[in-house]
């Protein structure tokens, strides 16, 4: 790093740049070509796939795919139960799991241990093997509603939020994360005599940011993308979310272009909240400067 | 026709509130028909006629995308959360039949007397569900494809032999003009296989299960008929007439339409489709392997859940459905067979002398019903499996004896499924 | 640690419990269920009662053997040779069909080798099984390093200081947050055999040399190509983990290397490295069950197809529990992939223990 050469280094900032781009374009294609598509009547959609032209605004464009997605699926009411189901849960898991996690990361305490061990181990077991035990569990469970108990928890909200709340993926990333905090922050604040509540919500969880934004991310996709669990818990229109409902579109003879256009409408939520995060998640990393 | 619906819901509404006082009984019905508009819209409705007819019963209707939907019925029925009306594929009736989802359907059967056989549904010598429609497959061809390849045009009494269906795969990879000669629809995975396919292995003479005794597939599923069609079937693939398991849906879809795809087997519902694309289009009959031409038969039936407190009212609605005009209107809304010959002189595509007369014959003619058994569901599931191996070159008899294995063993541990 | 300032019974488990109650009731709950079912034949739909096997379940999945098949001779004793020129042999199923061999009936061949004259033959119960086993552990020894260190790799790459690298992240991050059903549907257009991109691509940049290939209905090449799919998929998002890792480093650290004159090399191997220890057993984790867990890949794309070369653990259990209507068959292949699973993390947690 001795002596700079202004050309030298805008070469090196050229070449930086040029091998960003061409992974970005790696990254990018299959999307480009799912956006593009969905302008396409399907006939020219087809025809495109294999050359440069999928990727490119060329033909005969038009939002005809769009208007004839809305008509065939009530994509709205898709999208708004798939973000209702999803932001519940990403708040209620994002609380329980980080209030389990400092449990684990700072706390002494009886079978802690063990306990650790089993929420870890649940970490491999694939959903779709509880799935129908998990089905018949839920067909009879108890509800408080506004004309007393209800029994059985299909078609609703909850059904769709409740069992996913807790996971041991998020537990573990709060409790990696928070192992690498300062404990003696946490000492110190125990010997002014701070609750444990107060050192959770005052000290801990203000360092937390990138950890809540990467916890967030994941549980919104898993969420976002929930499919099975809906499918088998759900009959009523009025409370499918948006992977189920994109089985409205493949009928015999799909037509392809609708495909795209409602992959596209449903993609756009989960941009915005990643575009959105990663602000926070960005200014967290600054203000978390006193690590180290 | 717009304004007959219009009507049609007016005089609903005002029923609706005439009806208030002797309130109808809400009965919950379930349809596969989610995600197609025209499908959507005549079940609707015939579900607002009915309401509108009768001061009793009031339907409420919730459709369900086709893909999914016998998984959502499966999930529905072990939650105890089945509806009163349920519709069900014509092969998976016998398996929801056993397992006690669905009752037998309380109606004069004297009403579905001149219904094409396809189209109801006995379990264990009960009806049990009723179609409104059938659905039938040809074999798609150009007009002027079969004359610039100088091929006899194969009619119901004299269809193609194997050798002359053979003759004209091998014709038309000759020309050197199509990418493939034969286009089967290998994309269409799950129920398309066995509904499709299973008719070639039974005119070559074999079958997916022992339809004697519904307790065995062996001798049938692996016994010399079936080794010579698998043999047949994996020359398809390995000689390059037809595009392998691998094929593109979307090329599926295109290819026939395309001009790339000589010969195409299709079901009736994408025949109104394709005519408007291809307009020398025709529907040749299945070609006759030695065991005679067969086609497969049955599709979606209605059925009563063998949990609804209202079995009378729910077959009320069943047979008020089993009228010619609705039964025309489905036909001419998306091509499907109307069940009945009356029906059918009323659409447009299955009157006489209409493009699509030929699948009604066809359907009378050529169509038998998948196994009638609850073990039908798995058998099929392994059928399918066993001819998407063959095709990707798999020992033909290893593949066959192994598919009889899994058949075999799951009838036994079903007890025998009830037979 | 264990400090009497944080020693607390009390509000230890108070916080955790709520968390623990849900884990508990929704998975640990059911999976015992699960487990139940595969000792059992209870089927996902039938009216007959269930009853209890006992293992049968795991023996119809596991069950091996090794038969030895001498080849075929003439009435003089010589061996028969093909016109090829290769001895024959019998076929397999002339004994796991005969009555004189009931320990072998209903078995399959998997694999076969050649030993001496004879040919050694491994059958099993179930081959699709044991398929779908050695794809996943395939599945997992290619993607959970290939995609950890790529992802290390962008990771690096991206955390830089230039202008408008928030872009780049978003862009490389951009295929995790598309459903991977969405992806998988996408990808077929390109795995196209014949006029796909990836077919077309090839051929214009070797000008026309390269011969189409059907990525994903040859067996040699499909699990190949879920696999790179996969990778593309997934890998922005332990890169983002990666990041979040290196900016825990203090920038003081590589300051002082900095100073100290280390190498670029230097520089990674003792300051970034040891940095990102909890980082890098977080994604080993992660990866490894993520990859252990496939499933919508195959489905959409595969269906485990072709000849079973893309067959897995989780689609067989799916297939079996919900498609053939065999619960407890399903139920039995998952506690088998979670006893592997805990076996491999086991493992895992011993070679990463802090020494």
């Amino acid at each position: 790093m001795a002596s700079i050469n202004p050309a030298n280094h805008g070469l090196r900032l050229a070449v930086r740049y040029a091998v960003l781009s061409i992974i970005a374009v790696v990254f990018l294609f299959p999307l480009v070509f799912m956006i593009m598509s969905s302008f396409k009547p399907d006939l020219q959609l087809l025809q495109d796939t294999g050359s440069l032209r999928a990727f490119l605004p060329v033909g005969d464009l038009s939002f005809e795919n769009y208007r004839e997605a809305f008509e065939r699926a009530p994509v709205w009411t898709f999208v708004k139960n798939s973000i209702i189901v999803t932001g519940l849960t990403v708040a209620l898991s994002l609380f329980f799991c980080s209030l389990a996690a400092f449990s684990f990361a700072f706390l002494n305490w009886h079978g802690r241990d063990t306990v650790l061990a089993v929420i870890l181990a649940t970490l491999i077991v694939p959903f779709e093997t509880i799935a129908i035990p998990l089905l018949l569990l839920v067909s009879k469970l108890p509800w408080l509603g506004m004309d007393g108990i209800e029994w059985g928890w299909l078609n609703t909200y909850r059904v769709q939020i409740i069992p996913w709340v807790a996971d041991g993926l998020t537990i573990f990333l709060f409790v990696q994360y928070f192992k690498d905090l300062p404990h003696e922050l946490v000492e110190a604040a125990r010997v002014e005599g701070a609750s444990w509540w107060q050192i959770y919500s005052r000290v801990v969880m203000p360092l937390a940011g990138p950890v809540l934004a990467t916890a967030a991310i994941l549980k919104f996709l898993v969420m976002y993308n929930q499919y099975l669990w809906p499918l088998i818990v759900v009959q009523e229109e009025s409370y499918r979310p948006v992977m189920v409902g994109l089985q409205y579109f493949f009928q015999l003879n799909t037509a392809w272009g609708e495909v795209m256009a409602y992959l596209t409408l449903i993609t756009v939520p989960v941009l915005i909240f990643y575009l959105a995060l990663q602000r926070a998640f960005i200014a967290s990393i600054a203000s978390t400067g006193v690590k180290g | 026709m717009r304004r007959k619906a219009t009507l049609a819901t007016l005089a609903g509404a005002l029923t609706l509130v005439a009806g208030t006082a002797a309130a109808q009984t809400e009965l919950t019905m379930w349809y596969h028909g989610a995600g197609n508009e025209v499908e959507s819209r005549i079940i609707n409705q015939i579900v607002d006629d009915f309401n509108a007819s009768q001061s009793d019963w009031k339907v409420v209707i919730e459709s369900f995308p086709q893909l999914s939907y016998n998984d959502s019925v499966v999930a529905a029925a072990l939650a105890g959360n089945l509806p009163d009306i349920l519709d069900v594929d014509g092969p998976v009736m016998p398996n929801w039949a056993w397992s006690g989802y669905l009752q037998p359907l309380p109606i004069d059967e004297s009403v579905i007397a001149d219904f094409l056989p396809g189209t109801k549904g006995y379990w264990d010598g009960e009806l049990y569900s009723v179609g409104l429609w059938d659905a039938a497959v040809a074999l798609y061809a150009r007009r002027s494809t079969l004359e610039e390849l100088g091929l006899r045009t194969p009619t119901l009494e004299e269809p193609w032999t194997g050798e002359e269906f053979m003759a004209a795969l091998d014709a038309a990879k000759a020309s050197g003009k199509y990418e493939y000669a034969f286009d089967p629809g290998m994309a269409w995975t799950g129920e398309w296989y066995p509904y499709a396919f299973s008719p070639f292995l039974q005119s070559f003479g074999g079958d997916i299960v022992d339809r004697s005794t519904y307790q065995t597939a062996d001798g049938v599923l692996n016994g010399d008929a079936a080794i010579a069609f698998g043999e047949w079937w994996q020359s398809l693939f390995a000689e390059g007439y037809a595009p392998g398991t691998s094929q593109d849906p979307a090329d599926r879809d295109a290819g026939f339409i395309d001009g790339r795809y000589a010969f195409q087997w299709n079901g009736n519902w994408a025949a109104v489709a394709t005519l408007e694309k291809v307009d020398d289009l025709v529907f040749l009959p299945a070609p006759d392997f030695g065991n005679g031409p067969k086609i497969g038969a049955a599709s979606w039936q209605f059925g009563v859940s063998a949990t609804s407190e209202h079995p009378e009212g729910a077959a009320a609605f069943i047979e008020f459905a089993l009228q010619d005009k609705y039964l025309a209107a489905f036909s001419d809304g998306i091509g499907l067979i109307p069940a009945t010959p009356s029906a059918a002189a009323m659409t447009k595509n299955y009157k006489e002398g209409g493009p699509l007369a030929v699948f009604f014959d066809l359907s009378k003619e050529q169509a038998l019903v998948r196994p009638v058994t609850p073990g039908y569901v798995v058998a099929a599931k392994v059928f399918e499996k066993a001819l998407a191996d063959i095709a990707n070159g798999a020992d033909v008899a290893d593949t066959l004896d192994a598919a009889v294995d899994e058949i075999d063993a799951d009838i036994q541990r079903n007890n025998g499924y009830g037979h | 640690m264990s400090s009497r300032l944080t020693r607390s019974n009390r509000a230890g488990w108070g916080f955790a419990l709520p968390g623990f109650v849900l884990i508990a009731g929704f998975i640990i709950l059911p999976f015992f269920f699960a487990f139940w079912l595969s000792m059992t034949n209870q089927r996902l739909i039938s009216p007959n009662p269930t009853q209890f096997v006992g293992l049968e379940n795991y023996r119809n999945l596991l069950g091996l053997a090794v038969i030895t098949l001498e080849p075929e001779r003439g009435a003089d004793g010589a061996i028969l040779v093909d016109a090829r020129g290769e001895a024959q042999y019998p076929r397999v199923r002339t004994i796991t069909r005969s009555d004189a061999f009931p320990q072998y009936r209903g078995m399959r061949e998997w694999f076969r080798w050649q030993s001496g004259e004879n040919v050694k033959v491994v059958i099993a119960s179930d081959v699709v099984f044991m398929k779908a086993l050695v794809n996943t552990l395939t599945f997992v020894l290619v993607v959970a390093p290939t995609q950890a260190g790529l992802a290390l790799v962008l990771a690096l790459l991206i955390n830089q200081k230039l202008r408008g690298i928030n872009i780049f992240r978003m862009i490389y991050f951009m295929p995790v947050v598309v459903s991977i059903v969405v992806v998988s549907l996408l990808w077929r257009f390109i795995y196209d055999g014949n006029d796909g991109l990836l077919n077309n691509l090839l051929a214009s940049l070797t000008f026309g040399w390269f011969t189409p290939v059907d990525w994903l209905g040859n067996p040699d090449t499909a699990l190949g190509s879920i696999m790179a799919m996969s990778i593309w998929q997934a890998v922005g998002f332990h890169m983002v983990i990666w990041l979040a890792g290196l900016q825990t480093i203090s920038p003081t650290l590589y300051e002082a290397a900095e100073i100290e004159g280390a190498s670029r090399l230097q520089t990674f191997r003792y300051v970034t490295w040891p940095g990102l220890r909890n980082t890098a057993i977080l994604i080993l984790i992660v990866i490894t069950m993520q990859c252990f867990a496939l499933f919508a890949q195959i489905d959409v794309m595969t269906k485990g197809g072709p000849l079973d070369s893309t067959q897995t653990l989780v689609f067989q259990s799916v297939e079996r529990g919900y498609g053939k209507q065999d619960i407890s068959g399903g139920s039995t292949i998952s506690v088998i992939l979670f006893l592997i699973v805990l076996t491999v993390s086991l493992i895992q947690r011993w070679l990463t223990r802090e020494r």
